[in-house]
């Protein structure tokens, strides 16, 4: 299974936001790291990709199929997309919140296999102390991660993450991510996510894809992408690309002058 | 392995949970059965629970006046109490769910302000927005005045970028429109009239009939389906509009199905009894304290809780003064919102069952 992105064009009403984004062959399997300034266009691709905005133009591509084509439920369960927002003020549980999420394409009733595939991934995610408090009373790391537990727990071929880990502290970013890592090493989906701590992408990701004012400016393996003189360029810094003792990436960045 | 444990622990807790939820629906529709029987036997001819119970089983067990007294004034009246409580509570449930607001009710969002409206207009000018309806003229005023409003809300939805916000306040300011033209229709009538209007908007369930019941029965069979057959989308609407969307919920749709549905039970109840506040308000809440929002659970439930508020308020209505029916739109706010108060206040935290 292969996720491409051809061409693509986006936007809202009058304005557009993606100009002919490509992001060719994604490979199921690949955690894709997708970097970029604000308001550089990553919520709109992710949108785009999830249905959740119309192309103008362009190819979205599961495979031999083209995804725009779907309908909407269908896409829901081929591509699962986790948004920015996160947090509610609904009386659910957390193990209700993930078994709605998965709920949305099965079937009404709440079987075995349902209850199993919820345990089992709030369990992969290190989040089954949390399966009886309510969503409402968690704190917005928790709440992040159980945003990334209603998206994994679908199975879907493509998993996008508006950016997974922007509430998290340290232990919990690396846990998350290693999480992810392990689910996607036993299915294989693609995964997207978009990420500001270039330092977390070089660690996890196998590609990263830069994205400037709507355009792909670059789109290879981390320790290309990291070393490009466009990354100081677009993110405004004066970055320098080392290798710690360890043999880790590490992005050196401080303000340009 | 730890991680079996773990699991099997959740789904127990889960399986728990639910076992906790129709118990609970169990228990509250057995005190509705409860308020509806005593409903029932409740009256200014004092007659035993037996009797009453004896005539409910076999309408001539004890003559024709008992079986008119029972069977064609007081049960038409117990059952129009639960159904347009149940109506009610359905139609604020959703309202709140689809509004992403715990204040959003027929009440608050002005229907019940239109439905009050076109009764008066229906009584002081003797206008019809349907022609020939003959002595229903003021409930099919109200019926459609409420009606027009919530295709007012819903065409409102459509337009471009109208978020629930916006929505809330269209409520609002349809609220405060049919107050005004109510106010003025009040000024043109006579005293006779303004006397009428009044005892409209008091409430009252003593024009309860077996055809109004058949209807709002009928439309409660298809609209309690129609929410379950949605249960997971509007579930998946309280984490969030963008959330639900990303899950691939059409909201947009689902607003407007919903909606629909919504102003038919909120115009047929209120056409049936007059305003009737808080019934929609709190019939939600309290079913939400109690299962949560889970909407497989929190719909019934609100329905069940919403009828039982109002039996029992149709029940408190003849209690208070021997030989005297009190308005029930008065019993509702004046005994109810103190209960509610404490209710809220007595339970610090809103919390899961």
């Amino acid at each position: 299974m292969t996720l491409s992105i051809e061409n693509l064009k986006a936007g809202y009403g009058n304005t557009q936001v993606l100009h002919d984004v490509s992001v060719p062959n994604i490979e199921g399997g690949a955690f894709v790291g997708l970097i970029g300034p604000n308001a550089s266009g990553k919520s709109t691709l992710f949108k785009t990709l999830a249905g959740l905005v119309t192309p103008t133009a362009g190819l979205i591509r599961i495979g031999e199929d083209d995804v725009t084509q779907l309908r909407r439920k269908d896409r829901a369960r081929r591509v699962a997309y986790m948004p920015q927002a996160f947090g509610c003020n609904a009386l659910l549980t957390v193990f209700e919140s993930v078994l709605l999420a998965l709920k949305q394409t099965t079937g009404w009733r709440v079987d075995d296999e349902n209850l199993d595939r919820v345990s089992y991934t709030l369990n992969a995610l290190k989040l089954s102390h949390l399966a009886n408090r309510g969503v409402s009373d968690l704190s917005g790391g928790q709440a992040q991660m159980v945003a990334v537990a209603q998206t994994i727990v679908r199975s879907p071929e493509v998993i996008l993450l508006d950016e997974p880990t922007s509430a998290l502290d340290l232990h919990h970013q690396l846990s998350i991510m290693t999480s992810i890592r392990n689910e996607m090493d036993k299915k294989k989906p693609v995964v997207v996510a978009a990420l500001h701590d270039l330092n977390l992408a070089a660690k996890f990701c196998d590609r990263l894809v830069l994205l400037r004012d709507g355009v792909i400016l670059a789109d290879g393996k981390p320790e290309n992408i990291l070393a490009l003189s466009e990354i100081g360029e677009t993110y405004r810094v004066h970055t320098e690309l080392e290798h710690t003792k360890r043999g880790a990436l590490y992005v050196d960045a401080r303000l340009s002058a | 392995m730890t991680i079996d444990v773990d699991a099997t622990d959740m789904r127990r807790a889960y399986a728990a949970q639910l076992m906790r939820r129709y118990a609970m629906i169990a228990l509250v529709g057995g005190l509705l059965g409860l308020s509806f029987f005593l409903d029932v036997a409740t009256g200014p001819g004092k007659y035993s629970l037996s009797v009453v119970f004896d005539v409910l089983t076999d309408p001539l067990s004890h003559g024709v006046r008992l079986k008119v007294i029972v069977w064609d004034y007081r049960l038409p009246v117990a059952i129009t109490a639960v159904l347009v409580g149940a109506l009610l509570a359905v139609a604020g449930a959703q309202m709140q769910t689809i509004l992403n607001n715990p204040l959003a009710e027929p009440f608050t969002l002005g229907v019940s302000a239109a439905a009050s409206f076109g009764a008066s207009l229906a009584i002081v000018m003797g206008i019809s927005v349907i022609p020939a309806v003959g002595p229903l003229l003021v409930t099919v005023n109200a019926f459609m005045f409420a009606l027009l409003t919530c295709g007012f809300i819903l065409f409102a939805t459509r337009l471009k970028g109208v978020g629930s916000e916006t929505m809330i306040l269209f409520g609002i300011a349809i609220f405060f429109t049919f107050s005004a033209l109510l106010a003025l229709m009040q000024y043109m009538a006579s005293e006779d009239e303004i006397a009428r209007i009044v005892f409209w908007m008091m409430g009252s369930l003593s024009r309860a009939s077996w055809e109004k019941i058949a209807l709002g029965a009928l439309l409660l069979a298809v609209a309690i389906p129609f929410s379950l057959l949605r249960t997971w989308p509007m579930t998946a609407l309280r984490m969030g509009e963008a959330t639900a969307e990303s899950m691939g919920v059409d909201v947009g749709r689902l607003r407007v199905e919903m909606l629909i549905c919504i102003s038919l039970l909120a115009a047929t109840a209120v056409s049936f009894v007059g305003t009737v506040g808080f019934v929609g308000l709190v019939g939600p809440h309290i079913a939400r304290m109690l299962v949560g929002e889970d909407q497989r659970f929190f719909v019934p439930l609100s329905a069940i809780v919403g009828a039982l508020v109002l039996s029992l308020t149709s029940l408190i209505s003849k209690s208070i003064t021997p030989g005297i029916i009190y308005p029930i739109g008065i019993i509702t706010s004046l005994i109810g919102v103190p209960v509610f108060i404490s209710i809220i206040l007595s339970t610090r935290r809103e919390r899961l069952s």
